[in-house]
């Protein structure tokens, strides 16, 4: 336990010391979400203009009324749900990707400044150094998407928490998906030798996982064979628990929301496993 | 038992042999060197030693472990100070070293009381509390020094301690590791492809090239079984055959004449100068200059291998990593 906290240390104090990094990291999920969000508004779509309205007889606009309720609950999971909430939820995970997907590039600098030898002579478990990576990454990617989720609020997020306990779930969530993102592009790239390859990795990595999660659109409208990546891809869980706890109030399907939880653990634990084991085998300063 | 023992080590990158059979042991309390050029395999040798990688074959103990078998123990008693500086430029001194601590399981109370205390050895107090990127190369090299014996380990690997310092931080960092030494009563095992640096500060040292050991022994020793003592004179007019004047002198190894200069490689030269100079009066030839030089290390480098150490060239990444260390160093 001393030498996991001893490297999350380490990577958690360098990375409080450079401020720019942070800001530069909160930047793409800024432009998504106050660009993209707030430009491509899907509900507005379904906002009937005020002369149609004024025209139209009362009965066919309590009709027309209840008939967008429903396709908006469809689709945003609430009636009273609007786009750029929906998005600024999904954002808020996204950015766990992105934090997650770079935190593995942290070997690949190590190798090349020598630092990793230096932790691979220490008679500590190579467990330990990916685990305490790991943890780091989650710790940071959690308070990025703390900033990001006050960006969103600031910009007009129409909050509706369902109970104090769910939005620790949220935040659990956070972290789960953090800690399973981290320590699966960690696995992935134990023995790249180079940064260079590595950004090719992440690249790879995260706008496919974005897409096929429900950060931007609800999985209703994905094309069929796009469901079940979304079911499997754990960036949809932790979007529908922030999304659960923190948008729909008391209209939360509180099974669902218990599952997504659930699935996010199980992936979180395997994952970490999955990291530890081919740390202890395949971590080493050969090439 | 000695320190270290390494019997037949062999390793092979790919169809590269980088380390081909060597064999060779370190005594307790040593200071070893391991002398040849960039790719000579030293540093494979200690990533071998230092458990950091698996040999292909061969086998070696340091401080009775087997490198293969019983790594952690392995790793428990040796600290490394890589060629490259590694220690943590945004941390301050104090956070390397705690770190460092930690990983090596050293307990809270313990570790401050030895923090102080290699920092002492080091010369580092004052500025121990700032970052590591205030400091300048030699500085950071000591900081390296300090945060590979926090665990107080029997066997120091130092690779290349005094790459990229200038003339006098190499000095200074000597200096340091003899008292490290001395101090600690540690075994070392260095490399370094500085020869006057091994030849001043080594007990021993095993010249290797290309992935063999050339030749093992004391500097002096080494020096007398392969280096020459060389002889440089040169007389007035050029009326004397120095050639046939010179050429009847015992222990004279090579013999080279040029008008009125001449120079000679001889086995013993404080023997051999007397008897020389004797000659050449005798000869009737008026001496101008003579001087005799005592072999280097490069010299039995040169005679146990053909080629000078210099006049190799490390790969691309071992020059962008040298110059990356040369810049650190004087930033």
């Amino acid at each position: 336990m001393g030498e996991i906290s001893a490297i999350m240390g380490r990577e958690l104090r360098k990375w409080v010391r450079s401020p720019p990094l942070l800001l530069m990291a909160l930047i793409q999920p800024l432009f998504w979400m106050g660009l993209y969000g707030k430009a491509f508004n899907l509900t507005g779509l379904f906002t009937v203009p005020e002369d149609v309205l004024r025209n139209l007889p009362p009965e066919s606009t309590r009709v027309v009324a209840s008939l967008f309720n429903q396709v908006a609950s469809r689709l945003f999971g609430s009636p009273e749900t609007d786009y750029f909430s929906f998005v600024a939820t999904g954002m808020t995970s996204v950015i766990v990707l992105f934090v997650s997907v770079f935190s593995g590039m942290s070997i690949a600098w190590d190798r090349r400044l020598g630092f990793l030898n230096k932790l691979l002579v220490a008679p500590i478990r190579r467990s330990s150094i990916v685990l305490g990576k790991v943890l780091a990454a989650s710790v940071r990617a959690l308070v990025q998407a703390m900033m990001v989720l006050l960006m969103g609020l600031a910009l007009g997020v129409r909050l509706n928490p369902a109970s104090p306990l769910l939005v620790a779930g949220a935040i659990a969530s956070i972290f789960l998906l953090a800690v399973s993102l981290s320590s699966l592009v960690i696995a992935l790239t134990l023995r790249l030798k180079s940064w260079e390859y590595h950004m090719a990795v992440a690249n790879l990595l995260n706008l496919p996982l974005m897409f096929t999660s429900t950060a931007l659109y609800p999985q209703s409208i994905m094309p069929d064979w796009m469901k079940p990546l979304a079911t499997l891809n754990p960036l949809t869980h932790a979007i529908e628990v922030l999304r659960g706890a923190l948008l729909y109030g008391n209209s939360v399907d509180l099974a669902s929301f218990q599952f997504h939880l659930a699935y996010l653990s199980v992936f979180a634990i395997l994952a970490a496993g999955l990291g530890s084991y081919a740390a202890n085998r395949y971590l080493s300063a050969e090439r | 038992m000695p320190a270290i023992e390494a019997e037949d080590l062999r390793k092979v990158f790919g169809d590269v042999v980088a380390v081909d059979g060597i064999s060779f042991s370190v005594e307790e309390g040593e200071l070893f060197g391991l002398l040849g050029p960039n790719g000579a395999g030293k540093t494979t040798t200690i990533n071998i030693l230092t458990t950091l990688i698996r040999p292909t074959s061969g086998s070696a103990r340091v401080w009775g472990y087997d490198v293969r078998t019983e790594t952690s123990k392995v790793r428990s008693v040796i600290g490394l100070v890589p060629q490259d500086l590694t220690v943590d430029d945004e941390l301050t001194g104090i956070e390397n070293l705690r770190l460092m601590a930690s990983l090596y399981h050293v307990p809270k109370d313990v570790a401050e009381r030895r923090i102080e205390e290699v920092l002492e050895l080091v010369d580092l107090k004052e500025a121990a509390r700032r970052r590591v990127e205030t400091y300048s190369g030699g500085m950071r090299k000591r900081l390296e020094l300090a945060a590979a014996l926090i665990h107080r380990p029997k066997v120091l690997f130092l690779d290349e301690p005094t790459l990229g310092l200038d003339v006098q931080t190499r000095a200074h960092i000597w200096d340091y590791i003899r008292r490290l030494v001395r101090e600690e009563q540690l075994t070392v095992l260095m490399t370094t492809h500085y020869m006057e640096e091994a030849d001043a500060n080594c007990d021993r040292v095993a010249v290797i090239d290309r992935g063999k050991i050339m030749a093992i022994g004391s500097p002096r020793e080494l020096k007398a079984a392969h280096g020459s003592d060389v002889i440089e004179l040169e007389v007035q007019g050029n009326g004397i055959d120095l050639h046939s004047l010179v050429n009847g002198v015992g222990g004279v190894l090579d013999l080279r004449v040029e008008g009125s200069r001449a120079v000679l490689k001889v086995s013993r030269g404080e023997e051999v100068l007397p008897e020389l100079v004797g000659r050449l009066i005798g000869g009737g030839a008026i001496v101008r200059r003579i001087e005799m030089r005592r072999p280097t290390l490069d010299e039995v480098f040169i005679s146990l291998t053909g080629r000078s150490i210099r006049e190799e060239h490390g790969s691309w990444e071992e020059v962008f990593r040298q110059r990356l260390n040369i810049r650190r160093v004087r930033g």
